[in-house]
């Protein structure tokens, strides 16, 4: 959810809205915002799927260390979402170990 | 190859800081950060700081990151954004940088660490569901994009990091179901707990995360108490519904980059470089400084940052002697000011059960988050039935903090020249209820109280930062030190001025019976149900 107004921070500044596709969904988010806070506004927790375990990973550190939210952005796997800026027209796919999933 | 005389690595409040003394000093300053935004942790943080006001307390972090990056602006200090450092070579004092896709070398007279520190986790069973996020995380989401990191939220840690996120959680318009630790006290400053017990936060001390509970993320968490050995204590669990786990377990130095350069490193419970006095390291002209050198608050960052660059500044012959000295007296003392008290780094790990001025620390605010009625009166901020308004002073530990002194215009409050005393409301009578200290104090530990308001009724003064903003007239309940309801109550006066700083100032009317127990105000506030 996003905070609509906030006591002392106020309004929070966004960019234009765009659009963008989230497993071949659309969504809206904020133009320069992560996309993991796209994302995260839209409900979308699950990020990627662990290689061997093939376990569910999401946003954790927020910062760009922990690499937990890495997915498939605009074709380039281990994107770290939660400091790359959205912006319109990308395409951002769940990363299934270090790639797509593979179709059987 | 790019020769600057001093190289800053890291853009937040210590990097920022060196960069701009070192400027001013006159030498060519260049400053890397692999973000895309400079100001580091700082600017998003929202809460009061506790000091003094040579440490700019009663400003909002975020705030004083402003100030900081539109000095360093003004000075045209080089910050380069998305560069990563990726080597530091003594003693070719040479730093490589990656910019975007391209590598640079540069050559560097000083070299200034100031990389910060990471966040530290915990393994439990269900850590890695989505839904278990770093406090850090919780603040970047919230306070810098405008995101509830969840609906609701456990908090696991109770030092300031934990409380003072889990307060912005409420400000966020989240639920917070509880702070756990699993030490047998609350971490962090009491004064931060007391602002989320009386909205109604629970506390559970001696308890640690047992598990994070989902298929694909988080669906609840179970919790237990743990014995002294810290081991989880069977047949105590507890379950919480919750969508979002918050680790608050402390902070780890990121020294990397000063480790690689092979200066002289010790552990003092994460790899530190050893540093002197001015910030240097066992290498000449490099220095570090912040929480590369062992976690602290910002505002002692930006003192140690301020330091190393006018050290190095001084060196290499940019500054005087006498001017140095004088700079170096002024920051030091600064230092050693907010290094003092309760909380000071010598006193770490240390249960301390009793004031400096001898009073016995409240255990309930210890293991609870609040201190019982009965227990206020025994510190010298808190007074009973003085003649008509007055302020009552809910600090009761010794922190190095004074805005109530410095705000109190008429003479009312007094902490004195030692910033950790307890704060005394040494003259009552001379209180005209302009509601500084009550805005200005960054514990929101000072209420003021009024037993004459009205026939058989007090008036309640207390901060207030969350939203929807109550008006005069409204109706709502008063709740007391644990946020459980007194009684219902009415708002009859609400002030916000710009020089209050956000915080609110409400006033409540309840029974005269309640004026020592009603601490907090519940209406349509969207938080804890």
């Amino acid at each position: 959810m996003r905070i609509k107004d906030h006591p002392i921070l106020g309004e929070i500044p966004k960019g234009n809205v765009v659009t963008f596709t989230f497993d071949g969904k659309e969504m809206k988010g904020y133009e320069g915002e992560p996309i993991a806070a796209a994302l995260k506004a839209a409900g979308v927790m699950i990020h990627r799927y662990t290689t061997k375990l093939n376990k569910p990973r999401g946003i954790f550190c927020a910062i760009g260390r922990c690499t937990d939210c890495v997915m498939i952005v605009d074709g380039v796997p281990n994107t770290r979402t939660c400091i790359t800026p959205l912006s319109e027209g990308m395409v951002v796919n769940t990363q299934y170990g270090v790639g797509e999933r593979e179709v059987k | 190859m790019k020769r600057y005389q001093c190289v800053v690595i890291g853009a937040g409040p210590a990097g920022l800081s060196a960069a701009i003394e070192a400027k001013k000093a006159g030498m060519s300053v260049v400053v890397f950060d692999e973000n895309l935004q400079p100001g580091g942790q700082l600017i998003k943080q929202i809460h009061k700081f506790f000091g003094s006001r040579e440490q700019k307390a009663k400003e909002r972090g975020f705030v004083i990151g402003k100030e900081l990056l539109d000095e360093a602006h003004e000075l045209n200090v080089d910050v380069k954004l998305n560069t990563v450092i990726k080597a530091i070579n003594y003693p070719m004092k040479r730093v490589t940088a990656v910019e975007g896709d391209h590598i640079t070398s540069y050559s560097a007279d000083n070299i200034i660490i100031a990389a910060g520190a990471s966040e530290a986790t915990l393994p439990f069973k269900g850590w890695t569901l989505p839904g278990v996020i770093g406090a850090g995380a919780a603040q970047t989401l919230m306070n810098l994009h405008g995101i509830q990191p969840g609906d609701r939220v456990l908090m696991v840690g109770s030092g300031n990091v934990g409380l003072v996120v889990a307060f912005q959680l409420l400000q966020a318009g989240c639920e917070v179901v509880a702070v756990i630790d699993a030490l047998p006290h609350i971490g962090g400053y009491g004064v931060h707990a007391s602002k989320l017990a009386r909205t109604g936060v629970p506390f559970y001390t001696s308890h640690t995360i047992i598990e994070a509970e989902g298929a694909d993320r988080v669906t609840g968490a179970v919790i237990a108490e743990v014995d002294n050995s810290f081991k989880p204590i069977a047949g105590t669990e507890k379950h919480f519904d919750v969508d979002t786990i918050c680790i608050a377990v402390g902070l780890t130095p990121s020294s990397k980059l000063a480790d690689m350069t092979g200066c002289e490193m010790t552990d003092i419970g994460g790899a530190v470089p050893i540093v002197n006095q001015y910030g240097m390291t066992s290498i000449e002209g490099l220095y570090a400084a912040g929480d590369t050198c062992g976690i602290s608050e910002a505002s002692s960052a930006m003192i140690t940052g301020r330091i190393a660059a006018i050290a190095a500044a001084h060196k290499d012959g940019f500054i005087p002697d006498d001017e140095f000295e004088t700079k170096y007296k002024l920051l030091d003392d600064s230092r050693r000011q907010i290094d003092s008290g309760m909380f000071c780094k010598a006193n770490k790990g240390k249960a301390i059960e009793v004031t400096d001025e001898g009073i016995e620390i409240s255990h309930k605010l210890l293991e609870k988050g609040y201190l019982a009625e009965n227990e206020i009166y025994k510190f010298p901020g808190a007074i009973k039935k003085a003649k008509g308004l007055h302020p009552v002073i809910e600090c009761t530990q010794n922190i190095p903090c004074n805005p109530c002194q410095d705000v109190c215009h008429f003479g009312c409050i007094a902490v004195g020249d030692i910033i950790t005393a307890l704060p005394s409301v040494c003259a009552p009578e001379k209180c005209e209820g302009c509601g500084m200290c009550v805005a200005h104090c960054p514990g929101q530990a000072i209420f003021l109280v009024n037993e004459q308001f009205e026939p058989g009724y007090a008036s309640i003064t207390i901060p207030y930062e969350f939203l929807p903003m109550p008006q005069s007239g409204d109706h709502g309940l008063a709740l007391d030190r644990s946020g459980k309801t007194v009684c219902e109550t009415e708002i009859v006066d609400v002030k916000t001025n710009n020089i209050f700083n956000k915080t609110a100032i409400i006033t409540i009317k309840v029974p005269i019976e309640a004026a020592g127990k009603a601490r907090f105000y519940k209406g349509a506030m969207n938080t804890n149900e």
